[in-house]
């Protein structure tokens, strides 16, 4: 009886002999059921203990004290798929994922081949898989491709990194061109050559990322040629350190981290050609400061571009702490800009995506480890096809749909609209957005926006006051001051007469009196 | 009963005159403190009102500021721990420096310390108190003048407390620097030595509880 004392320790017996239990089940059952009552009661009268002892929600947002506020699900896991449900094998450690309409590209790296799959609705179908190319070349097999990238008109880009090259091929796998180790004095010809993920511009440019290089991206012109970098990171200059290797000797010097430029992990293209990379290299104290930069937005001059208007960087979470022995800060490892300039980063350290607005405001972060589908094992890549989001996951092998939810749904629009200027549409899918989750601060925002343009500035003051958001508040204060003002001009005028003119009149016409009287 | 009357008309008349006296304190420093020390011009309870409103004004700034200025996480408020973080420096303050002056040739009594202290709040609650309703007039980027009103009452406190530590214990300035820096070191000792106290006395409790509890566990 003593092992029942427990009422978790029910379901751990349940597993292990269903008869007994049963059994045990009928005996204990009335106490067991007041016992759940009670519980139940409880947790009703006080809601907040069940919060604080672990995270349940799946979706949430930080509100402006970086507070995690939970939130409707915005993406919703609809569906995984494996390899083994086309009859091919199940994929084996796939490390690139491209999407170009509605193709998808798996790139099974451990099985050194290449998967397209297409998705009609929620039908997907295998086009092709192919792991040989025709072609003029001594090697005419993938080995260990890390990523492919395709064009428009079907040509694809794969980073052939068991045989350190950079392919170029048609859509009919015949070879157009193979870029590989440039030859070029800061490039050590010694090592290994491995490019690991790469994309391709319209103008036939191809960005490649190179692991061990810290330079920023190779970049390659249409002909093949190596022409230059792009994105190098400027080397991080620390007066501390420095005072710190002047006073150390020369072994501990040689200890000591040595002053390297970050290195990515990743690239992506927007749809308007500028590239969304992810790096994971960074100090994790310079994160809330905005110095490290897990996501940049590089222009064709490598210099990093994106908006940060949010209360916060784009950092994933802020406060991290270590639960379930998972420590540390998020650490992106691909990033995917939809076409309303929202963009997705997916963090390896949790298995979570979080998503930006244009603004560089967090609009929701979701995800989690674990076995569950919508819960990752391993991340390695993250696509979008329309507004749905994949995600390939290296160690289950699979590749998860989400697709948004109506909550998701209504954001999105609202964020639309505002970019089109539609003000008044934006705010009517913000008020939407608000029924739902009543701490969604953008929301506020949104709203307060729509009314300062249509002149409501006290309401719009309140909707700001509601977000804490000083800036916009200012903004429609001063109007309301200003319009307030001209209203009651007239008031202030008099106010000032009866206060400051009017005694003095008084004392002047008592003076008078009494030299009248005196005279 | 009527000169129990008059003598509290009169005492509400000093009390009036001596708050009325913190005006000319903290614009003539160091002639009003000597006056208040030699001439007896103020008193406790004006120096009570004084601190009183500081208090009021620090807990109204959290309430009425405009929140561009001011922004409360109202669930980590505890009004209590408010009060005391007020309260106790002022206090802490009072004993440090009179233990440390009557040591070190410092002529002013508890009493005098603690009025000085009380009289050099006065910036304090004439500038905070009416800018917590002009805040709510202000935009962010007229937050300027808030942020150097604010300071500038806060710099006027610690020039009126040097100079009443100039002339309560009859210093020097360098003198009353000195004084200043080792009252500061003495306040971090006191509440040392008090938290160092209160834990052993904690503990000590503990052992007594649970000697009791375990002598009541034994008998019942």
């Amino acid at each position: 009886m003593k092992e029942f004392h427990s009422f978790n320790r029910r379901f751990v017996l349940r597993t292990k002999s269903p008869d007994f239990e049963r059994s045990m089940v009928i005996t204990m059952n009335r106490k067991r059921i007041r016992k759940v009552v009670i519980f139940f009661t409880v947790l009703l009268l006080f809601p907040t203990v069940t919060v604080q002892a672990e995270r349940t929600v799946y979706t949430y947002t930080y509100d402006y004290w970086g507070i995690e506020r939970e939130s409707p699900d915005a993406y919703q896991a609809v569906s995984t798929i494996t390899g083994e449900e086309f009859g091919i094998g199940d994929f084996k450690d796939p490390q690139g994922l491209f999407v170009r309409e509605n193709r998808i590209y798996v790139c099974d790296t451990a099985n050194n081949r290449i998967v397209i799959l297409e998705r009609n609705g929620n039908d997907i179908t295998l086009i092709d898989e192919f792991s040989e190319f025709t072609g003029d070349t001594s090697i005419n097999t993938l080995n260990e491709p890390h990523d492919i990238y395709t064009t428009e008109n079907g040509d694809m880009y794969i980073s052939d990194t068991g045989n350190q090259r950079v392919l170029h091929l048609n859509s009919q796998y015949e070879l157009i061109k193979t870029m590989v180790r440039p030859v070029d004095e800061t490039i050590d010809q010694a090592s290994d050559f491995l490019p690991m993920k790469l994309v391709a511009d319209r103008a036939g440019r191809v960005f490649v990322l190179v692991k061990n290089y810290n330079k920023g991206y190779l970049q390659y012109d249409n002909d093949g040629n190596f022409i230059g970098y792009i994105g190098a990171n400027e080397v991080k200059f620390n007066m501390v350190d420095y005072i710190w290797k002047m006073l150390s000797t020369k072994e501990q010097r040689a200890q000591m981290e040595q002053f390297v430029p970050t290195e990515y992990n990743n690239i992506a293209l927007d749809q308007d050609g500028f590239i969304y990379a992810t790096t994971s290299v960074f100090n994790e104290n310079e994160l809330i400061n905005d110095k490290a930069k897990p996501i940049r937005k590089l222009n064709s001059m490598g210099t990093d571009i994106l908006i940060k208007n949010g209360e916060y960087p784009p950092i994933g979470d802020i406060w991290w702490g270590n639960a379930a022995g998972v420590t540390g800060p998020s650490k992106f490892i691909d990033v995917t800009a939809l076409d309303n300039d929202t963009y997705y980063a997916i963090d390896k350290t949790r298995g979570r995506i979080f998503g930006y607005d244009y603004q560089g405001n967090l609009l929701y972060g979701f995800g989690s480890l674990g076995n569950k589908q919508g819960y990752f094992q391993f991340p390695t890549a993250l696509e979008h096809m329309g507004t749905d989001l994949l995600v390939l996951d290296s160690k289950n092998s699979g590749i998860t749909f989400f697709t948004l939810t109506q909550y998701g749904d209504l954001i999105n629009k609202a964020l639309d609209e505002y970019k089109r200027g539609n003000y008044d549409i934006s705010a009517q899918y913000w008020e939407k957005v608000l029924m739902q989750n009543g701490n969604y601060d953008l929301a506020y925002i949104g709203i307060g926006r729509s009314l300062l343009r249509k002149q409501r500035y006290k309401e719009a003051m309140e909707y700001f006051k509601i977000a804490l958001d000083d800036d916009n508040y200012s903004k429609a204060f001063r109007l309301y001051r200003k319009e307030w003002i001209e209203e009651n001009i007239a008031w202030i005028f008099a106010g000032f007469f009866l206060i400051i003119i009017a005694p003095l009149a008084i004392g002047k016409i008592k003076k008078i009196k009494k030299e009248v009287d005196e005279a | 009963m009527k000169i129990d009357a008059l003598a509290y008309q009169q005492k509400v008349r000093h009390i009036g005159k001596t708050l009325r006296y913190s005006l000319y304190v903290i614009s003539h420093p160091l002639d009003g403190f000597w006056d208040l020390k030699h001439e007896k011009r103020g008193s406790v309870a004006a120096a009570n009102i004084i601190i009183g409103m500081a208090l009021l004004t620090n807990v109204l700034k959290l309430q009425f500021t405009s929140f561009i200025f001011m922004k409360v996480i109202w669930e980590y408020v505890n009004i209590l721990k408010l009060i005391l973080g007020f309260l106790a420096p002022i206090i802490i303050g009072c004993v440090a420096n009179w233990g440390l002056t009557t040591l070190f040739n410092g002529k002013g009594t508890m009493k005098q310390i603690y009025m000085a202290i009380g009289y050099a709040l006065t910036p304090y609650v004439i500038i905070q108190f009416p800018m917590i309703f002009i805040s709510n007039l202000m935009t962010i980027e007229e937050g300027a003048f808030y942020y150097y009103i604010n300071d500038f009452s806060i710099i006027w406190c610690g020039v009126l407390i040097m100079s009443a530590m100039m002339m309560i214990h009859d210093y020097s300035l360098s003198k009353a620097f000195v004084t200043m820096f080792a009252t500061i070191v003495g306040m971090m000792l006191i509440i040392f030595v008090l938290l160092l106290f209160l834990s052993l006395v904690t503990d000590a409790a503990a052992y007594f509880i649970s000697l009791y509890k375990e002598i009541s566990f034994r008998f019942y």
